[in-house]
């Protein structure tokens, strides 16, 4: 299988190597890189688990060939926090409105909601349902995710 | 007891921090020395003999260590079969892997076993199956047709489970007198449980220690410890079931599957840990299955729209290698008259096979009796001239019928029914919305409203569900850790269980650890589905809780010169009620059970820890529930908009209202989304057409609503708690309150779903036309 060269930047710490071209963002940052967090629920870019930032944006990294990242920014749901280890507002949010139950889905939804709010820092109801509309979610109805992203936005503003 | 202090607050989860970070360890998160990557290759057509498998060009593959097939394993497994059913109960054949012939599109045809993932799938694409395709029988009406095919050859006939209808002159004769006798059949598509977490294990076999140890994604760990300890003919005790973070289940992951143990013997048979995690096809077109099926219910009613009988039938399609137990029949048919006053019940169920994938548990897998019954409830309400809520006014017990027994023999002493329905027709604002619905229609706005009502047999108690149980020890530090038999896959039961814990030792709750998961430290538990967790795994870190309360006063009425009866555990410590001077911190009597015998109690133990094991004093404890839906449906276009969603929910006494609330409302949207766009639809081949979530509809943000919730709470009378179970009603009653609503804002009763714009706009023409 033919490899390539690969250089980028995860959560900040630069990191080289070289990889299979056929080798997926999300495996080479699962498998290659050991961040878990980065979950893989269809692989077919309908979920949202997998989702990252890739120079500040949002995508799905089950989509991506980690050859396709190669010079990029890359940050994942590891990556958000704050150093010492506590929760970032949007990640408070989840924790204070019960957003979460499995889990499993939830480092797609922090990663897609942290550059929501970033780019919609005051959203309306229908705003923030459909910024939520390309991650889903089988346990909690959505309730405690719109209500985490309403409170995220009002601690952010 | 102290007051509570943490049970009934909204307690954030512990689980939440671990989850929120990226930090949790779901089953792909598992990475062993020497680890292989197994791949199914899967039938491709729903019936036929297979005549030949080539496994040349995927071996020559370098990376692929072996392709095994049915040759290889399927005479390595021994007993099969689950703790819930006991040997030679479950009707269903199993097998590892497909053996001459192939039963379903999907059936697993060999395992690919490569150095990783990729390599696996690339060696899947490599092996040759040859074969000769048979007509499928892919209909449960052409499966209990005379002269079908028959599903699994080796047995006589389609039909796997039969409840015959019972000679019961009694109901001919009120269905004979009956001022009206109305029936319908209703039909439930097939859907499947979806969730974000696909199947998983890794497989280590240990030849040294003689010891397997599995990591799997599962609702009970010691279930699958049970069955792979009698498939492999290994001792017990020589099988570790590891359950990490799982990410959900819903009943899929209540019993392992073929594919599992073929891995488990793969990697015995090659001696290296292996990895297998389903992909989303797989789990869609093969992960088993669920609702699919069809009911007729007949009923006799007065003049004055009260029930005088029911008669119902059932036919449910378990497709062809079931889930053990999902032959659901004899469940639908008990608890089939639910909330209302039915002095006399008739029912019959056939459960068949097909050419499809094999049913399994969905979040309340009897519901199909709620679902045509709440249907049908709104049909005689039209067809006696009275107004939906008024039939089930009309019809609902209440509080002076209990106690009650139904007519299928089921006691109630407590539900809530009436109150239920009261309280969510008046948070609906009920005969307000009739009016505006009213002068809606005026202006060509169709709007819906849409109830049900049911009592949920929560806390399911027999067999292997019957007990859970806790280990609760105080460690010498002071601190708690509650071990527990059954674990969590998303139902907060870390969290729960310390609010319980903390509450009868007078402690911290954050100075309680929940550990759970681990066959090799906790006792055996049914696993986590049946909505048990609240009554059952509660119950017994309760009753343990209790134990050690006792011998923690014990020796503090010791150190202290005091009785016994005049001291209370408060904030950690133990002291005279009303005299805190004189106290014993919790830390202190910890000390003294482990390390001072000295000080104890003449004739009391060392050490502070206790087990309880604890049984539900019924098999049953019933919750009570009522949904009432508004909905606006486009005349043009067909879509269906829910604008309002209200939950009137006596689930007892609440542990954690928020936990409560999250899983109400989990169940109510995966209901709408069986009700208004998932399918697993299969083509007259037996082909499935929806094995992606493009195809496969999951509901998003977008459409669901805000839901709005009513507790009631009654504490139950099966355990000291008084907690009731809620984690399955969600998906049950809000199929039909959804089906309700849109059927009442056409004026049209559609029988089938999913209710697609395509189908409801087609439901609006026909109308328009009559």
């Amino acid at each position: 299988m033919p490899e390539s060269d690969l250089s980028l930047t995860v959560n900040g710490a630069p990191r080289a190597g070289r990889v299979e071209d056929r080798r997926t963002l999300a495996d080479f940052l699962r498998e290659d890189c050991r961040l878990t967090g980065t979950h893989l629920g269809c692989e077919h870019g309908v979920c949202g688990a997998c989702t990252v930032l890739l120079d500040g944006d949002a995508v799905r990294s089950c989509l991506m060939f980690a050859v396709q990242a190669d010079g990029a920014q890359v940050t994942t749901v590891e990556g958000l926090g704050g150093a010492g280890g506590e929760l970032s507002p949007v990640q408070e949010a989840f924790r204070a409105e019960h957003g979460l139950q499995c889990g499993f889905c939830t480092p797609g939804f922090v990663v897609s909601v942290t550059a929501f709010l970033r780019d919609h820092p005051d959203p309306s109801d229908a705003e923030i349902r459909d910024g939520l509309s390309g991650n889903l979610c089988r346990c909690t109805g959505y309730q405690g995710i719109v209500a985490a992203v309403k409170r995220a936005a009002q601690v952010e503003s | 007891m102290t007051a509570a202090r943490f049970v009934g607050q909204r307690l954030p989860r512990r689980e939440d921090a671990r989850l929120l970070t990226g930090s949790g360890a779901y089953v792909d998160d598992v990475v062993r020395p020497g680890m292989l990557h197994a791949a199914f290759v899967r039938s491709d057509v729903a019936r036929g003999r297979i005549v030949a498998v080539d496994t040349t060009a995927a071996l020559a593959l370098p990376g692929v260590v072996a392709v095994l097939t049915a040759a290889d394993l399927n005479g390595l497994t021994h007993d099969v079969w689950v703790d819930y059913l006991g040997p030679g109960v479950d009707p269903t054949p199993f097998r590892v892997l497909a053996d001459g012939d192939v039963r379903f599109v999907g059936d697993p045809i060999a395992i690919v076993v490569a150095e990783s993932r990729y390599l696996a799938e690339d060696g899947c694409a490599l092996v040759e199956v040859e074969i000769e395709a048979e007509q499928a029988v892919v209909d449960m009406d052409v499966a209990v047709a005379a002269g079908a095919p028959l599903v699994h050859p080796e047995l006589d006939s389609n039909v796997a489970v039969r409840v015959p209808a019972a000679d019961d002159p009694e109901l001919d004769a009120i269905f004979a007198s009956a001022a009206h006798v109305v029936t319908e059949t209703f039909t439930q598509h097939r859907h499947v449980c979806s969730p974000m977490e696909t199947r998983g294990l890794v497989s280590e076999w240990d030849p040294w220690r003689g010891e397997l140890v599995v990591w799997l994604s599962t609702q009970g760990p010691h279930g699958a410890r049970g069955f792979l300890a009698r498939a492999l003919g290994v001792p017990e005790n020589r099988v570790r079931v590891i359950m990490g973070d799982v990410g959900g289940g819903f009943g899929q992951k209540m019993f392992m599957v073929p594919e599992e143990l073929a891995v488990v013997l793969a990697g015995k048979h090659l001696g290296r840990p292996l990895k297998w995690i389903e992909d989303r096809r797989e789990n869609l077109m093969a992960g088993l299955h669920a609702r699919d099926d069809r009911v007729t219910l007949s009923v006799a009613v007065d003049a004055e729209g009260h029930i005088l009988g029911i008669r119902g039938e059932l036919l449910e399609n378990l497709g062809s290698f079931a889930a053990p137990g999902s032959a659901s029949g004899m469940f639908v048919g008990m608890v089939m008259p639910g909330p209302y006053r039915i002095p006399r019940f008739g029912f019959s169920s056939r459960s068949v096979y097909t050419n499809t994938c094999g049913r399994g548990a969905y979040r309340g897998p009897w519901m199909m009796e709620t679902l045509a019954r709440e249907q049908m409830m709104d049909v005689v309400a039209a067809a006696v001239g009275l107004d939906p809520l008024e039939l089930r006014r009309r019809n609902v017990l209440t509080a002076a019928d209990l106690p009650y027994t139904t007519a299928t023999g089921l006691g109630y002493e407590d539900v809530t029914t009436a109150e239920t329905l009261e309280q969510a027709a008046a948070m609906l604002g009920y005969a307000d919305l009739r009016a505006e619905q009213e002068r809606a229609r005026v202006d060509g706005r169709l709007l819906g409203i849409g109830l049900a009502l049911y009592v949920e047999p929560s806390a399911l108690s027999m067999g292997s569900l019957s007990s859970e149980a806790a280990r609760v020890s105080v460690s010498v530090n002071g601190q708690v850790q509650a071990v527990m038999s059954s674990a969590s896959h998303g139902q907060s039961v870390e969290t729960t269980v310390a609010q319980v814990v903390a509450d009868e030792l007078g402690i911290d709750v954050g100075d309680v650890t929940v550990l759970q998961g681990d066959t090799a430290a906790t006792p055996y538990g049914g696993g986590t589905g049946g909505s048990r967790s609240a009554v059952q795994v509660s119950g017994a870190a309760r009753d343990a809780a209790q134990q050690l309360r006792a011998k923690m006063i014990e020796i503090a009425a010791e150190a202290l010169e005091a009785a016994p009866g005049d001291l209370e555990i408060v904030d950690g410590a133990v002291s005279v009620a009303g005299a805190p001077g004189s106290s014993i911190a919790v830390a202190e009597i910890a000390r003294i059970a482990y390390t001072q015998p000295e000080r104890l109690p003449p004739g009391t133990d060392m050490g502070l820890e206790a087990q309880a094991r604890f049984r539900p004093s019924a098999p049953f404890t019933w919750s009570t529930s009522c949904h009432a839906c508004l909905c606006e449906v486009d005349p043009v276009t067909g879509a269906v908009e829910i604008k309002r969603y209200v939950v009137s929910e006596d689930c007892g006494v609440m542990i954690n209202p928020m936990v409560v609330e999250g899983q109400i409302a989990g169940g109510v949207v995966q209901g709408i989304g069986g009700m208004l766009y998932e399918h697993m639809a299969y083509d007259a081949d037996g082909t499935p057409l929806s094995t992606t979530f493009v195809d496969y509809l999951l509901p998003t943000a977008a459409e669901v609503p805000t839901i709005e919730y009513g507790h009631i709470e009654t504490p139950a009378s099966t355990n000291p708690g008084g907690y009731r179970g809620m984690g399955e009603g969600g998906a049950i009653g809000s199929p039909p309150a959804v089906v309700n609503a849109v059927c009442d804002a056409l004026r049209v009763r559609i029988t089938e779903q999913p209710l697609s714009p395509a189908v409801v706009a087609g439901a609006i023409a026909r109308r328009n036309a009559t």
